[in-house]
C-alpha cells in the first residue's frame, strides 16, 4: 500500500515538472522566430500578415497561447519540422533508438567495470593497482570526452583503419519500428568506440563515487559486527558493506543522467551517431524550432522518468523508506 | 585549520602539488606574454597568409621553421593559436568562477542564515539545477541563444554569454558549501554574542561568518575554474561557443577535427594536449587543496 | 591453564611517516572458563582495543605490534585466516555498545541471525531459523516468530540490543566479549539488560569479558577486575577486593567518582585533569600529573605490575594500609 501512496506523490512531481518544463519550451519557442517567416514569403503584406497572425491565434494572450500549446503537445502534438516538413515528435523518436543504444552500451560497459574497480580500490586501498586506478581516475576525469573521442577515431580509425569512424552501420528495424544496431555485426562494431567514449568519463566518477561509500560503508558499527561474527570475507564485503553503498551510489548515480544526456551530443557529434543528440545540434544550426523544443521537452520527459525509476529502485532496496511509521 | 607554515610545508613535500602549481603558473606566464611572445597574431588577417595552410610543425618533412607546431587550415601558426586561445579559455573559467562564486555565496549566507522557506526552496532549486547537469543547460541556453541572436549578435556576445552562462549554471555547487559552513559557524558563541551586542544580520554575515567559510571556497573554486574551462571547451567544440575568429582551445580542436582525416592532426592534438594538460593541473591542485584543508573529506578519501 | 591467555599485547598506530604510538603498551589478561572479568578505564584507556585486538579485528592502520593471545592453547596471532574465522563469533563473541549501529540496517534480524550460524555450522535455512528463534525467546524478546523477519529499525534500542546478545549467544561461544553493552542505551533498560547478561553467562557457564567505563555496573556483575590506564593494566584482582580497598590511586579516584558511593549533599569527586593521548604520554607513570600521590620517582620510571598478594598493582606507592591479608 506504502508503495502506491509513494508512486502517486512521485507521479504528480513528475507531472510538475513536466508542466515546468513545457512552459519553458513555450516561451523558447515565443521568442525563437516568428512562424509566419516559415510559411509565407516577403511578398505578403504587413496587413495580409497581420491578419494571419490574427487567424492562427498568434496575438493572443500568452497562457491562451501556451494552453494550446499544452493541448497540442498532450495530443502528441509538438508542431512541425521546419526542415523535415515532418512532424517534430515523429523525427525525434526515429532518433531515440539510435541514442538509446549507445547509452546502453556504454551504461553496460562503465558499470561493469566501475564496481569491482570501485570495490577493490575500497577494500585494498594500500594495493599499487587501487593507487594506480585511483590516480588513473583523476587523469580520466581530466580528459574531456569529445578527446577522448577524437583520440579513439584518430587511432582505431584513421591510423590503424580497424574501427568505423562514424555512423551506425548496418541496423534492422525491428516489428514495432525500432532500428536497432545490435542485431549485425556491423552495428556492434559501429557501437564500440562511441561505446566507450562514453563510458570512459562516466568510469572515473563512478569508481570513485563508489570507492568514497564503500569506505564509508566498511567503517561503520555494523561491518565491524560482521567480521566479529566471524562471517567469511567475501559476504562481510558484498552482502554487508556492498549493498549500504548501493543505496547512496543509486541516488547519486542517478543524478549524473542529465550529465549522460548532455555527453551523448558531444559523443553523437564527434561520430556523427544519428540519435537525437546529434540532431539537436542540427536543428539548433537550421534554426528548427519545432524541433528544438520538442528535443527539450523529450530530454526533459526522459529526465522525469528515469529519476522517477531511481527514486523507485531506491525505495526497493532501503527496507527504510518502504515502511514508513512502522511500528518500532 | 592549518597555519601558513605548515600548509607550505605540506605542499613542498608533494611533488605532485609542486608540479602541478608550476604548470599553472608557466601556462599564466605564456597567456599573459603571448602578445610579445607569440610568434603571430591570430587575429590579425594581415599576419595570416592562406598559402601558409595545413603545414605540419616544423621537425617534419614539408614543415617551416617560423611554425615551430605546424599551422592550421586558416594559415594560422598553431603555436600562437594555442598562447592565445588558452587565455580565452582561462578567461572564461575564472570569469564563470567569479559569477558562480558571486550568486553562490550571497544565495548561500541567505539560505544557511535565514533558514525557513527561502533555504527550503533554494536548495530545491539548487538540488534540480545540479541533477539536471551544468552542461545540458549550458547547451540549451547556449542554444537557444545562438537561435535567437542570429550568428553575427552571437559571435560578438560569445564570451560575455558564456561567462554568464557558465556562472549561473554552477552556483548550487558554492551554495551548499557556503550554507553548510553558516550552519556549523550559526551555532558558534560568537555569532550569538555578535546578536547580542545588535549587529545587523547582514554585518554578521560579512564579517563574522563569511572569513569563516572562504576555506571550503577556495577549495571548491579551484576545481570548478577546471570544470568551467571543460565546459567551455565543450561548447566551443559543439559549435556553441567561441568563433572560429576568436577561438578558445575548445573552438581550436574542433576546427582541427574537421580536418583530422585529411592526415593534419597536429591542428587538433596540441590544443587538445594543452587543455588535457591545464585542466589535469588545476584538477591535481585542487584535490592537493582539498585533502590539506579539509581534513574532514581526507579521512573519507582515505 | 586459562582458557584465553593473553601476554604482552601491543597494538600501535602510525604517528607521521615514521613513527608509532601505542595504544596498548603491553597488556596481559587470563580467563578462565566461565570466568566473569570486568575491564575498567575512562574513554580512550584503550578497552575497546583490548576486545578488538582479542579478535584480531584491529583495522587499518593500526596493527598488533607484539605479545600473544592463547586460546585453548593456540595463539589467535599466528593461526591462518580461516581458522581464526572459526574462533571468531564461533567460540568467542561479542556484543558491541551502540545496538542502534550494530545491526545492518537493510537485512532482517533473521538473515543476520542464519548467517552467523551457517558461518560456523553445515545447518539448513530451517532449522537455523527454528534456533535463532529460540534464541530470541531466551533473550526475552516478545513474539520472536515475527521478530525474526523484522528489519532493524523496526525494534527499539532494547530489543535491538537483546538481538544482538542472541546473535552473540547463537553458536554458544566460550567467552563474551561486551564491549560497554548498556551505554548506549535508556537507563531504565541499562539494568535489565545487565542483567540478562549475567544470567546467561551464569545458566551456560560463559566467560565474560565485560568493558566499561563504570565501576558500578562491574561490581555487581563480574567476579575479577582489571582497571586501564592510557594503555596498560595498573590493577588487577578480585572484584570485591579492588572495590573494597582499591590498591592503586587511579582506582581510588574511579571508585570516589561513582554517584551511589557518594553521601547525598556531598559534592562528586571528579579525578582532576584528563587521561593523556596516545601520542603524547608524559615520561614515567602515566597516572602521575592527575595522581595525588605522585613522588619525584614518579615522573622518571615507569612502574611495573607487581604482585600484593593476590592482587597486582602497577604502582610506587600502592595503597595497602594494612588491608592486605
Amino acid at each position: 500500500m506504502h508503495i502506491l501512496a509513494f508512486l502517486i506523490r512521485r507521479l504528480f512531481q513528475a507531472v510538475i515538472v513536466m508542466l515546468i518544463i513545457s512552459i519553458i519550451g513555450f516561451s523558447i519557442q515565443d521568442q525563437l522566430g516568428d512562424p509566419l517567416r516559415e510559411l509565407v514569403g516577403q511578398s505578403v503584406s504587413e496587413a495580409e500578415r497581420e491578419a494571419l497572425r490574427d487567424r492562427m491565434g498568434l496575438n493572443d494572450p500568452f497562457w491562451t497561447q501556451y494552453l494550446r500549446f499544452l493541448g497540442n503537445a498532450l495530443g502528441g502534438d509538438l508542431g512541425t519540422s521546419y526542415f523535415f516538413k515532418k512532424p517534430a515528435l515523429e523525427v525525434i523518436l526515429a532518433k531515440f533508438p539510435a541514442t538509446f543504444e549507445l547509452v546502453l552500451g556504454a551504461t553496460f560497459l562503465f558499470v561493469s567495470a566501475s564496481i569491482p574497480g570501485g570495490i577493490y580500490c575500497a577494500i585494498r586501498p594500500r594495493a599499487w593497482l587501487a593507487r594506480f586506478i585511483m590516480a588513473g581516475s583523476i587523469i580520466g576525469l581530466s580528459i574531456p570526452i569529445f578527446l577522448t573521442a577524437i583520440f579513439l577515431i584518430w587511432i582505431f580509425a584513421v591510423e590503424l583503419g580497424v574501427m568505423p569512424s562514424f555512423g551506425r552501420g548496418e541496423t534492422v528495424t525491428l516489428p514495432w519500428g525500432w532500428r536497432t544496431g545490435f542485431l549485425t555485426r556491423d552495428g556492434l562494431l559501429h557501437l564500440v568506440l562511441p561505446s566507450i567514449s562514453l563510458a570512459a568519463i562516466m568510469l572515473p566518477l563512478f569508481i570513485r563515487l563508489i570507492r568514497a561509500e564503500m569506505i564509508e560503508t566498511l567503517s561503520t558499527e555494523y561491518v565491524r559486527f560482521a567480521w566479529a561474527k566471524g562471517l567469511a570475507a567475501r559476504r562481510v564485503w558484498f552482502v554487508h558493506a556492498f549493498r549500504n553503498t548501493l543505496l547512496p551510489v543509486v541516488t547519486v548515480g542517478g543524478l549524473q543522467i542529465g550529465t549522460l544526456i548532455a555527453y551523448t551530443i558531444l559523443t553523437e557529434t564527434v561520430f556523427q551517431w544519428p540519435g537525437m543528440g546529434f540532431m539537436f545540434l542540427e536543428a539548433v544550426k537550421r534554426v528548427d524550432t519545432p524541433l528544438i523544443i520538442a528535443y527539450i521537452i523529450v530530454v526533459g520527459m526522459i529526465f522525469v522518468i528515469v529519476n522517477t525509476i531511481v527514486d523507485l529502485v531506491y525505495t526497493l532496496i532501503n527496507p527504510m523508506v518502504k515502511l514508513p511509521g512502522a511500528q518500532g | 585549520m592549518l597555519s601558513a607554515r605548515a600548509f607550505s610545508r605540506r605542499f613542498l613535500g608533494d611533488p605532485v602539488a609542486v608540479g602541478a602549481f608550476v604548470i599553472v603558473v608557466a601556462v599564466g606566464a605564456m597567456v599573459l606574454s603571448a602578445p610579445w611572445l607569440a610568434p603571430q597574431n591570430p587575429y590579425d588577417p594581415l599576419q595570416i597568409d592562406l598559402m601558409d595552410a595545413e603545414m605540419p610543425p616544423s621537425w617534419m618533412p614539408g614543415g617551416d621553421p617560423r611554425f615551430l607546431l605546424g599551422t592550421d587550415e586558416q594559415g594560422r601558426g598553431v603555436m600562437s593559436t594555442i598562447m592565445y586561445g588558452t587565455g580565452i579559455s582561462l578567461l572564461i573559467g575564472f570569469g564563470a568562477v567569479v559569477v558562480q562564486s558571486f550568486i553562490g555565496i550571497s544565495l548561500g549566507l541567505i539560505a544557511g542564515y535565514r533558514g525557513g522557506w527561502i533555504d527550503a526552496f533554494l536548495m530545491r532549486l539548487a538540488d534540480i539545477q545540479l541533477s539536471i547537469s551544468t552542461l545540458m543547460l549550458a547547451i540549451i541556453a547556449m542554444a537557444v541563444f545562438s537561435a535567437a541572436f542570429g550568428p553575427e549578435t552571437y559571435r560578438d556576445l560569445a564570451i560575455f554569454m558564456l561567462i554568464v552562462v557558465i556562472g549561473i549554471a554552477e552556483w548550487p555547487r558554492f551554495a551548499r558549501t557556503v550554507r553548510a559552513s553558516v550552519l556549523a559557524e550559526k551555532k558558534k558563541e560568537y555569532v550569538d554574542a555578535a546578536r547580542v551586542i545588535g549587529l545587523s544580520p547582514g554585518t554578521i554575515m560579512r564579517r563574522h561568518i563569511l572569513p569563516n567559510t572562504m576555506t571550503p571556497v577556495l577549495v571548491i573554486s579551484t576545481i570548478q575554474v577546471a570544470e568551467a574551462i571543460v565546459t567551455e571547451a565543450a561548447l566551443s567544440f559543439l559549435g556553441l561557443g567561441m568563433p572560429v575568429q576568436q577561438p578558445s582551445l575548445g573552438a581550436l580542436i574542433r576546427s582541427g577535427f574537421e580536418v583530422i582525416f585529411s592526415g593534419s592532426w597536429w591542428i587538433t592534438l596540441f590544443p587538445a594536449l594543452m587543455l588535457m594538460l591545464l585542466i589535469l593541473s588545476i584538477n591535481l591542485l585542487g584535490d592537493f587543496l582539498r585533502d590539506t584543508l579539509n581534513p574532514k573529506l581526507r579521512r573519507g578519501e582515505d | 591453564m586459562a582458557l584465553l591467555e593473553v601476554r604482552g599485547l601491543e597494538v600501535a598506530f602510525p604517528q607521521g611517516p615514521r613513527d608509532e604510538a601505542l595504544a596498548l603498551r603491553g597488556v596481559d589478561l587470563d580467563l578462565d572458563p566461565g570466568e566473569r572479568l570486568g575491564v575498567v578505564g575512562e574513554s580512550g584507556a584503550g578497552k575497546s582495543m583490548l576486545a578488538f585486538a582479542i579478535l584480531n579485528l584491529i583495522s587499518e592502520p593500526g596493527r598488533i605490534r607484539a605479545g600473544s593471545i592463547r586460546f585453548d592453547g593456540r595463539n589467535l596471532l599466528t593461526l591462518p585466516p580461516a581458522e581464526i574465522r572459526n574462533i571468531r563469533g564461533n567460540r568467542i563473541a561479542m556484543i558491541f555498545q551502540d545496538p542502534m549501529m550494530t545491526l545492518n540496517p537493510v537485512l532482517t534480524i533473521g538473515r543476520q541471525m542464519v548467517e552467523t550460524l551457517q558461518a560456523h555450522r553445515r545447518i539448513g535455512w530451517a532449522e537455523a531459523r527454528k534456533l535463532s528463534i529460540e534464541r530470541l525467546g531466551q533473550v526475552a524478546i516478545p513474539t520472536p516468530e515475527s521478530r525474526f523477519d523484522s528489519y532493524p529499525h523496526e525494534l527499539s534500542g532494547g530489543l535491538r540490543q537483546r538481538v544482538v546478545i542472541a546473535i552473540a549467544l547463537l553458536t554458544d561461544p566460550e567467552i563474551i566479549i561486551a564491549d560497554e553493552p548498556t551505554t548506549a542505551l535508556d537507563v531504565t533498560i541499562q539494568a535489565e539488560i545487565m542483567a540478562l547478561i549475567l544470567r546467561l553467562c551464569r545458566d551456560h557457564r560463559v566467560g565474560l569479558i565485560l568493558i566499561t567505563h563504570d565501576l558500578g555496573v562491574v561490581a555487581e556483575v563480574t567476579e575479577r577486575l582489571m582497571i586501564m590506564y592510557a594503555g596498560k593494566v595498573v590493577e588487577e584482582g578480585s572484584t570485591r577486593q579492588l572495590i573494597e580497598h582499591p590498591g592503586h590511586p587511579y582506582t581510588r579516584g574511579l571508585l570516589a567518582a561513582l554517584p551511589q558511593r557518594v553521601a547525598r549533599g556531598q559534592t562528586l569527586n571528579q579525578i582532576p585533569g584528563t587521561m593523556p593521548g596516545i601520542a603524547d604520554l608524559p615520561a614515567g607513570c602515566a597516572y602521575h600529573p592527575r595522581c595525588e600521590r605522585a613522588i619525584a620517582g614518579c615522573h622518571i620510571n615507569i612502574p611495573v605490575l607487581e604482585a600484593h598478594g593476590s592482587r597486582r598493582i602497577s604502582c610506587f606507592r600502592p595503597l595497602l594500609a594494612g588491608a592486605e591479608a
